[in-house]
């Protein structure tokens, strides 16, 4: 049952059977207008077995991670723990419709992953060339990056690594080895 | 001074220098002593948690395992950066709830040759301290410099108040933290009625157009309660407002210019520290103007903005206002 | 002597087949016919099976076996006591053997219900009569209490539930003590302006009522007042009413009005308007109110906080103000007594995201019953928070503080149709917009669902969405100066923000602020949600577990007017049957001090869950009122010196059971006994 599935990989008790469909997560949520289905019209379809839509909807992608819903939701249920949850099964399933939320996390990762520190300042300009639509945007972002680096004084150059960087892949190794479950 | 573990977060080496520079220029007036965790890596953010759930609450749980190694006299671990405090809690929180899931993070931890018990550190984020441990009296006793008419944003966002694990927070909708240290800080507050409505976060970077929908409601708002600056307590929030708030201007074709500092700069210019030791001149959106107001000896004109307007007498009675014991711990 | 040969005793043991239930696992003719073998040492003349020991032909059984086998001790193996107790009991006392000398084997839901193995199951059994045959043979006869009942009653609140139980007490000539709180009696009720699903005007069908109530010669009214202590028991409570000053003289009011007209001191009436309306520091609820007298409300009143004033002492023609009155306690002897005590509303302001106390135009629905309420502080007009202007539209929100696991879980019964009556009134008022935003419409009761389809066609916009957020930032065109209702409408599964000049939030019920001390005053238990319990959710929703204390209305739990209604008449019916009957059995088993060797040393006195002991300081020992206790034993355990015995329950008859147990047990060298 792909409701059981969803609350099985989140973490803590999430209640997810509990919806009663209310719409205050679809209600509260700030990027609900970006979404193609609201949280709770994804619960819905969780209930009636729709993987294929559940894991399609770019839904979760659009998720701020704000917590509205999840304190406001009258049955206690840990929705935004869910979204991450959903984002993780679509990245398995290999069904995402809209990459750019998901190769953006995945560029912050691998500076992570190798350094054991984000890398802000190239990452949004990278990213930004990767995707045509962002790029578009990219002669905005110029005068930003130039304040940056003068203001701020920070070079575009990656990261210190942390002394910890071999055992921290070891323990991400080991993690990723994990069942999700 | 009291010892705190320290986890200052990837932002305040880089885009939130000033956070930094501030945090540490206030800590020795508040009497606190920021001990760094030794070796501690990026908490992930929001990025992590949405690729793969295990290695995203590994990464995070490593800190809290050097932490409580490195712990000495305290059990409290600081994070001034609302983002990296909410995954350092709420892994904490996971790990001690769901005891299953507690293990297999320490199965992966072992392969760094660490481990971390849960319930064993506090997590708590700076703004917490500052009112909770050090207290507004102290703060207060600290100000040679009062705010006086400043208006000033108390912009709370969302990841300090909500989910509120240890439920230490006022309230998760309108909570009242921030606003009493600004007031102790000698400052006018602005009743802000969006005060932890979402500045968008990542979503810069993914879905600008909703991210900028989400900054300019924040600044217009700002603008129309006749505020001079907004105050924040997360590098990203701060970030999404200043630095992006040109962008975001001319997304709608406006004219916006609302300065965005955190509330450690007050804290420090409140204390008689100079600003250049504050970050003051890193900011996108300049600050300038309205902190020449406050040097200014002529009062500030009160200016009845949408918030301020007193309640007129006559009309029907409002229902009174309410009165809760709760303070950290427990409901009313 | 051994505590299992009584060879006197003539044991008849009677296993029941309950048709498959017991005979589907236990080898029940078996049983039977060892229990007449091998029990016969032990004082057992005749064994039998019989597919329904609780059936007619059942009980014939027993009976023609007591009379002519000259049985004096009868043991049942069957179901659970809770059951059939008492119906083998009368059995027995009506063929002339004293009821206590019965004993029931539970081989239903301690055995045959409960074990898989047939074989063991059987083993179980026989273990089972075993013990309540060496039980039985201990047993005493003993006699029932029976108490005489008080005819008074005592009614607590005096709301629509409350007035109605007195109504039909004092009705049927009995007499009845109903106490308010309130300076007047009427509750909730008399709040409303119209009541679902008649739009019935509320006071117009409450007052006759009321009045009824306040001039009625069997009814004592005592308003201003409140119970203090209870004390005794069923037929026989002792209650101290404490009548608190009213600082007028009742024998002298005309109820004129002088003094409040002139009072110069306005406060914001918390109370009776909600906190929308103001009163006087002197002053009656309402203008319908029962009795007529006003009150003076020391926290306000000028002459006590600060020594001035006395303007209503000048002014009242009849000189009937009196500062010096004192709180005058009185003691009511009453036999049973109904608690009405009502609901609090579920304060809105815990809902940060709604803003109610901080945007001016967000009401609760008590306040909104108020301002439509034609004699309320709008005089029945629509309006916002300035007094004056009249909104183009409106939201009704339901389920605010209901089916809410962060405030309360349960569904409060009544706001769906009070918010659709809401609607209903705004639309007829204004004509203007009206929006419902619910997340399921729960019209259950007669005629309620027509009532829906009626709002439905008076042009309400039914918007089906818990609402996230009212507030007051505009974002879009259209939305300045008006209140912004952000929500998801779940039908087409998109978020919407609706501009209304105004919202009324349907606030559920919650128990009163002091339900729980009131519980324990009164001797009965509250839930978890503070409601008062029931002696039975389904089959005895108005009494409690304590004997004498009954519950009706809205205490018990959320509730409508009709149900409330009910619940009253229920409650003064029952009462009425106890009072009829003339006196009330208490059950035989209750603990017994030995006199002589009780040393006073009062262990047992607070033990007691019952408040069932006394202690006799004249004679330095302890006593047991029996018809306040339960038999439960607490006390045996705690006495020091052995001197309490249970009766029914004595040492010698449990340890009876267990060696009667132990023994079939060791013979066939089974482990487990439940």
């Amino acid at each position: 049952m792909l409701t059981q599935e969803v609350a099985m990989r989140t973490p803590g008790q999430s209640n997810i059977e509990m919806c009663i469909q209310c719409g205050t997560c679809g209600g509260s949520c700030p990027s609900g207008s970006a979404m193609d289905h609201t949280p709770r019209a994804v619960f819905a379809l969780m209930r009636a077995g729709m993987r294929d839509a559940v894991l399609k909807s770019n839904m979760p992608w659009m998720c701020v991670s704000c917590y509205c819903c999840t304190v406001r939701c009258p049955q206690d249920i840990h929705i935004t723990d869910v979204m991450y949850t959903l984002k993780n099964m679509a990245l398995e399933a290999g069904t995402i419709q809209d990459e750019i939320a998901s190769d953006f996390s995945k560029a912050f990762i691998r500076y992570v992953e190798n350094y054991g520190r984000s890398f802000e300042i190239g990452l949004a300009g990278i990213h930004s060339l990767t995707h045509m639509r962002l790029a578009a945007r990219l002669p905005n972002m110029v005068p930003m990056a130039i304040r940056m680096l003068t203001k701020k004084g920070m070079l575009p150059l990656p990261p210190k690594r942390i002394k910890g960087i071999d055992d921290l892949k070891k323990i991400l190794k080991r993690a990723k080895s994990m069942e999700a479950a | 001074m009291s010892d705190y573990i320290f986890y200052p977060g990837c932002s305040m080496e880089s885009s939130a220098k000033a956070y930094y520079d501030s945090v540490m220029a206030v800590s020795k007036p508040l009497g606190i002593s920021l001990k760094e965790i030794d070796d501690w890596n990026c908490c992930g953010a929001t990025e992590y948690l949405s690729l793969d759930r295990m290695p995203a609450y590994s990464l995070i749980a490593r800190n809290l395992a050097l932490a409580e190694r490195q712990a000495a006299d305290t059990r409290t671990v600081v994070a001034p950066c609302s983002a990296c405090y909410l995954n350092l809690s709420k892994t904490d929180h996971y790990m001690g709830e769901d005891k299953a899931f507690g293990e297999k993070i320490n199965e992966a931890l072992a392969a760094g040759g660490l481990h971390y018990s849960p319930g064993e550190l506090v997590v708590r984020h700076l703004l917490d301290v500052v009112l909770n441990d050090v207290g507004l009296d102290a703060v207060k006793a600290k100000v040679v410099r009062p705010l006086t008419g400043l208006r000033v944003v108390p912009y709370v966002g969302c990841m300090l108040p909500r989910p509120d694990y240890g439920k230490r927070y006022s309230d998760t909708e309108r909570p009242t933290e921030l606003d009493d240290l600004m007031r102790a800080l000698g400052a006018e507050v602005v009743d802000f009625p969006l005060k932890t409505a979402c500045c968008g976060g990542h979503m810069t970077q993914i879905g600008p157009d909703t991210a900028f929908e989400l900054i300019r409601r924040l600044v217009s708002s700002a603008v129309g309660c006749k505020a001079d600056v907004m105050v924040a307590l997360c590098p990203m929030c701060q970030m999404n407002l200043d630095a992006f708030q040109s962008q975001m201007n001319g997304h709608f074709h406006a004219d916006y210019r609302m300065p965005v500092l955190f509330f450690t700069q007050l804290m420090g210019l409140a204390f008689g520290e100079k600003p250049e030791k504050l970050g003051f001149g890193s900011e996108f959106v300049s600050a300038r103007e309205a902190m020449s107001r406050i040097g200014v000896a002529t009062p500030q004109p009160v200016v009845e903005g949408a918030a301020a307007r007193p309640r007129k007498a006559a009309g029907l009675p409002m229902p009174p206002p309410r009165v809760t014991a709760r303070q950290s711990t427990g409901k009313d | 002597m051994s505590p299992d040969r009584k060879p006197q005793e003539r044991v008849g043991v009677y296993v029941c087949h309950c048709g498959s239930n017991i005979a589907g696992v236990v080898d029940v003719a078996d049983v039977g016919e060892w229990a007449g073998k091998e029990l016969e040492p032990h004082g057992v003349v005749v064994a039998r099976d019989y597919k329904f020991m609780c059936s007619s032909l059942g009980q014939e059984l027993i009976a023609k076996d007591i009379k002519e086998q000259g049985l004096t001790r009868v043991v049942v193996a069957a179901c659970s006591p809770h059951l059939h107790e008492p119906t083998f009991r009368t059995a027995c006392s009506r063929a002339g053997l004293n009821p206590y000398l019965f004993e029931m084997a539970n081989i239903r839901e301690q055995d045959s219900w409960v074990t898989t193995d047939k074989l063991e199951a059987t083993k179980k059994a026989k273990a089972l009569i075993a013990a309540a045959v060496g039980r039985v043979v201990h047993q005493q006869p003993l006699e029932s209490l029976f108490v005489p009942v008080d005819p008074n009653v005592l009614v607590v609140g005096g709301g629509v539930t409350g007035i109605q139980a007195a109504l039909e007490i004092a009705n049927s000539g009995r007499h009845v003590y109903l106490v308010e709180r309130e300076p007047s009696i009427g509750g909730h009720m008399a709040q409303f302006d119209k009541t679902f699903p008649t739009l019935d005007c509320s006071a117009c069908i409450l007052t006759p009522k009321m009045f009824d109530a306040g001039n009625h010669k069997n009814i004592t009214m005592l308003t201003w007042s409140e119970v203090e202590k209870v004390e005794g028991h069923i037929g026989n409570f002792t209650v101290t009413i404490r009548k608190r000053a009213r600082y007028i003289d009742e024998s002298l009011c005309t109820g004129c009005g002088v003094c409040w007209e002139k009072c110069p001191k306005k406060v914001v009436d918390q109370v009776f308007e909600a906190g929308l309306g103001f009163r006087k520091a002197v002053y009656t609820p309402f203008p319908q109110a029962v009795p007529k007298y006003p009150v003076i409300d020391r926290e306000n009143c000028t002459y006590f906080q600060k020594g001035t004033c006395k303007a209503c002492e000048t002014y009242c023609p009849a000189g009937a103000i009196k500062f010096d009155q004192q709180d005058e306690h009185l003691t009511a002897k009453v036999g049973n007594i109904i608690l009405a005590t009502g609901y609090d509303l579920f304060d809105s302001r815990k809902i940060t995201n709604y803003g109610y106390g901080r945007l001016a135009n967000v009401f609760s629905s008590l306040e909104f019953e108020r301002m439509t309420n034609a004699a309320g502080p709008t005089m029945g007009r629509v309006v916002l928070r300035d007094g004056v202007t009249q909104p183009k539209s409106v939201a009704v929100i339901h389920c605010v503080g209901s089916r809410d696991k962060n405030y309360h879980n349960y569904c409060s019964a009544v706001c769906c149709m009070q918010s659709l009556k809401s609607a209903h009134l705004i639309k007829e008022k204004t004509g203007g917009d009206v929006y419902q935003f619910y997340i399921d419409m729960r019209t259950p009761a007669k005629t309620y669902d027509e009532f829906y389809q009626r709002i439905i066609r008076e042009g309400v916009n039914m918007v089906r969405g818990k609402v996230a957020e009212i507030t007051d930032t505009a974002l879009e065109p259209g939305e300045e100066g008006k209140l912004v209702v952000q929500v998801e409408d779940t039908l087409i599964g998109r978020q919407r923000r609706i501009p209304v000049d105004m919202v009324v939030l349907s606030a559920g019920l919650e128990a009163r602020h002091d339900a729980k001390e009131v519980a324990q005053r009164f001797g009965i238990s509250c839930s978890a949600d503070e409601w008062f319990i029931e002696r039975h959710p389904k089959l005895d929703p108005v009494a409690t577990m304590t004997d004498g204390v009954f519950v009706a209305g809205a205490c018990q739990g959320p509730k409508d007017i009709p149900s409330s209604v009910a619940q009253g008449a229920a409650a003064a019916a029952r009462v009425l049957s106890i009072i009829g009957q003339g006196q009330i059995e208490i059950e035989a088993a209750t603990a017994i001090v030995d006199e002589v060797s009780c040393v006073g040393c009062k262990q047992c006195v607070p033990s007691c869950p019952y408040r069932a002991i006394e202690y006799l300081a004249v004679e330095g020992r302890a006593h047991v009122v029996e018809a306040l206790c339960k038999g439960c034993g607490t006390c045996v355990g705690t006495c020091l010196s052995k001197s309490i015995s249970l009766k029914h329950f004595t040492d010698d008859q449990i340890v009876a059971e267990v060696v009667g147990a132990m023994r079939v047990m060791k013979s066939f060298e089974t482990t487990a006994v439940a």
